[in-house]
């Protein structure tokens, strides 16, 4: 039996008296614990003979001191391995509580219930998110004490960057920027309404982020995730009392607020119907990824959503505010490999998720497909993303520097020969995840590299043919 | 002004981590592995919020004791003690009012400054309280073995 919580996720793992046993009987010494006379603990190390399957333990009694009997004793085992130079880990600790009997000049002690905490079975970030509950009550007893709100802080600069999920503009920034400079290639170019474009997109996309983050409270699916990672289970700013339920929903009508009304000046200035379309499906998808009706999320469309979102509509909404609404074929290639690939950051974003998700009804990849096909899954996208680029330089819509986002082919290996080993282990999943929002981040920057080596040539050698067939 | 034998005081001081116990409302001991920090004084252990049950018993029963007693965390010394004392919880500030004694903890564990300059990583694990240990009588085991009587003395006093 486990020590009782109040929160609803346990805060340790359920331990019996049997697994107790069996933990403190590895420890070289167990500390039995008492409260005295005076009411104050009494430890003292003792060594102990440990019988899990009678639940039993008998040890010599300690001289000069008098265990008590008919009490509830403790039995302790601690364990850390000092790390000179950094502090300790292997952090390990089992308590065992029961009644004490002497028998001559031993005692024997009958095992009751047990509780402990071992950092190999649950590592300390899953223990301290499944320990939230225990910190909101210790906030909401300091509140009542002192009559007014205790919250717990952090540093306007931390708040902000940890709320908006600022660096993961990544995926905004490369696709607008994207979409202008290949506008730019063909002769179309704005300052005014590209700098516009850049900062509307960036708001939509920290709308998504903090919206995001508010369905998901209210569907409970940020609450069930005891093992989010830098990458995934979202900001956790409403979890950790950070920043409010209410607070969090007005910033994200900030941010659409703002993307609608830059959206708007561009529409002023560009007067394009396909910016409309465009900028109207955008906002429909963003905002119904995580919010109802449409939910694409909960409905398994999440991954294509975020595809569509962050490849085509952000590169040719970008596109079309160049050249005032006229479409063509390169910009769309061109936003294939990049919506493939920021899928693929949501999609292994999704795998440590896929608990928490399930409990909340999101029908991510992950929560429906069987491990092989997830990993099977993502080479495949992976390939494609490649394969898109290739085939789009050699039938002549893609110019040949592009090839350059090749480089990160192995970066993309890396991350798909890492998800077998740390598919069940969120922590040893986050490297992986941290590499592979480098496959888009560097594949979105070495396609613009492979843009700007066109501009740059076609300034000073306009002779230079840089499409196949052309 | 030092209120403990001096070998204890040379345990505090050396020890990574000790177990402090304390009793519950129903009058169990409850025992958590922590790092004492010792002003000489005083003993001081941090809670995190997070892991702040410990803190309820305390300000329900003041009554609790600290325990020395794994040689690998006390760089291989075999001796042994306990510590008992009266515990207050020092929380007017869970934000910053325990860094304090940050010199002292990093002195044990210096990857504690990193991970607080990374606060924003794990923000409830840097709210933290103070609890503070005013010692008044302890348990000393020169050998570290329970089959030998421990000295006991008050604190402040000689050794009986």
């Amino acid at each position: 039996m486990m020590v009782a919580t109040s929160e609803a996720t346990p805060r340790t793992p359920s331990l019996d008296v049997r697994q107790g046993l069996d933990k403190l009987a590895s420890y070289p010494y167990a500390i039995l614990t008492w409260v005295d006379a005076d009411g104050y603990p009494v430890s003292v190390a003792v060594d102990a003979v440990v019988d899990p399957a009678a639940s039993f333990v008998t040890f010599a009694a300690p001289a000069g001191l008098a265990v008590p009997a008919g009490v509830d004793i403790s039995l302790t085992g601690s364990h850390i391995r000092p790390q000179p130079g950094y502090g300790y880990d292997e952090r390990r600790h089992v308590t065992v509580w029961g009644r004490a009997a002497t028998d001559g000049d031993r005692i024997t002690f009958e095992a009751a219930r047990a509780w402990g905490w071992d950092e190999a079975e649950v590592p300390f970030f899953e223990y301290s998110e499944r320990s939230l509950g225990q910190s909101k009550k210790y906030f909401d007893a300091l509140s009542v004490e002192r009559g007014t709100p205790v919250k717990p802080k952090l540093s306007f600069g931390w708040l902000a960057l940890r709320t908006t999920r600022l660096p993961f503009l990544s995926a905004t920034i490369v696709p607008v920027v994207l979409g202008i400079v290949i506008a730019a290639r063909q002769g179309f170019f704005d300052l005014p309404t590209a700098i516009l474009t850049v900062i509307g997109a960036a708001f939509v996309q920290l709308g998504l982020n903090v919206a995001n983050d508010v369905f998901d409270t209210a569907s409970g699916a940020d609450d069930a995730n005891v093992t989010p990672t830098q990458f995934s289970g979202g900001s956790r700013v409403i979890q950790y009392g950070l920043v409010s339920f209410r607070q969090m929903a007005g910033l994200a009508t900030i941010f659409y607020v703002a993307a609608g009304i830059i959206g708007l000046l561009l529409l002023a200035l560009r007067g394009s119907p396909e910016l409309l379309v465009i900028g109207v499906a955008g906002f429909v998808v963003s905002i119904g990824y995580t919010a109802p009706p449409l939910k694409f999320v909960y409905r398994g469309l999440g991954e294509i959503a975020v595809a569509v979102g962050f490849g085509p509509l952000m590169l040719l909404g970008a596109y079309v505010v160049q050249s005032r609404g006229a479409l063509s074929w390169e910009p769309f290639v061109a936003s294939l490999p990049i919506a493939l690939l920021v899928m693929l950051i949501l999609y292994v974003n999704e795998i440590p998720d896929r608990r928490g998700d399930a409990r909340a009804g999101k029908r991510t990849l992950p929560v429906r497909l069987s491990k092989a096909t997830v990993i099977g899954g993502y080479r495949a996208a992976a390939i494609a993303a490649y394969a898109i680029l290739v085939l789009g330089v050699a039938v002549g819509l893609l110019p040949i520097p592009v090839l350059l986002a090749l480089i990160t082919i192995p970066l993309a290996l890396q991350v798909s020969r890492g998800l077998e080993p740390n598919y069940d282990n969120p922590y040893g999943l986050m490297a992986i995840m941290g590499v592979n929002v480098k496959v888009h981040l560097y594949a979105g920057l070495l396609l613009l590299a492979g843009y700007a080596v066109v501009l740059l040539l076609g300034a000073v050698a306009p002779s230079v043919h840089l499409f196949i067939g052309r | 002004m030092s209120t403990l034998p001096e070998p204890i005081e040379q345990l505090l001081d050396a020890a990574l981590v000790g177990e402090l116990t304390v009793v519950d409302s129903t009058g169990h001991p409850v025992t958590y592995p922590l790092i004492p920090l010792y002003d000489g004084e005083k003993i001081y252990l941090t809670s995190s919020t997070l892991f702040s049950r410990k803190l309820e018993h305390i300000k329900a029963n003041p009554k609790v004791s600290l325990s020395i007693t794994d040689p690998v965390a006390i760089g291989g010394r075999t001796d042994r003690a306990t510590i008992q004392g009266d515990a207050r919880v020092i929380e007017e500030d869970p934000h910053g009012g325990w860094e304090r004694l940050l010199p002292i903890w990093e002195k044990k564990e210096p990857s504690i400054v990193y991970f607080l300059k990374a606060r924003v990583a794990l923000p409830l694990f840097f709210e933290r309280a103070l609890i503070e240990i005013t010692p008044r009588r302890s348990l000393y085991w020169a050998d570290g073995s329970a089959a030998t009587a421990p000295v006991v003395a008050d604190a402040g006093k000689a050794a009986a």
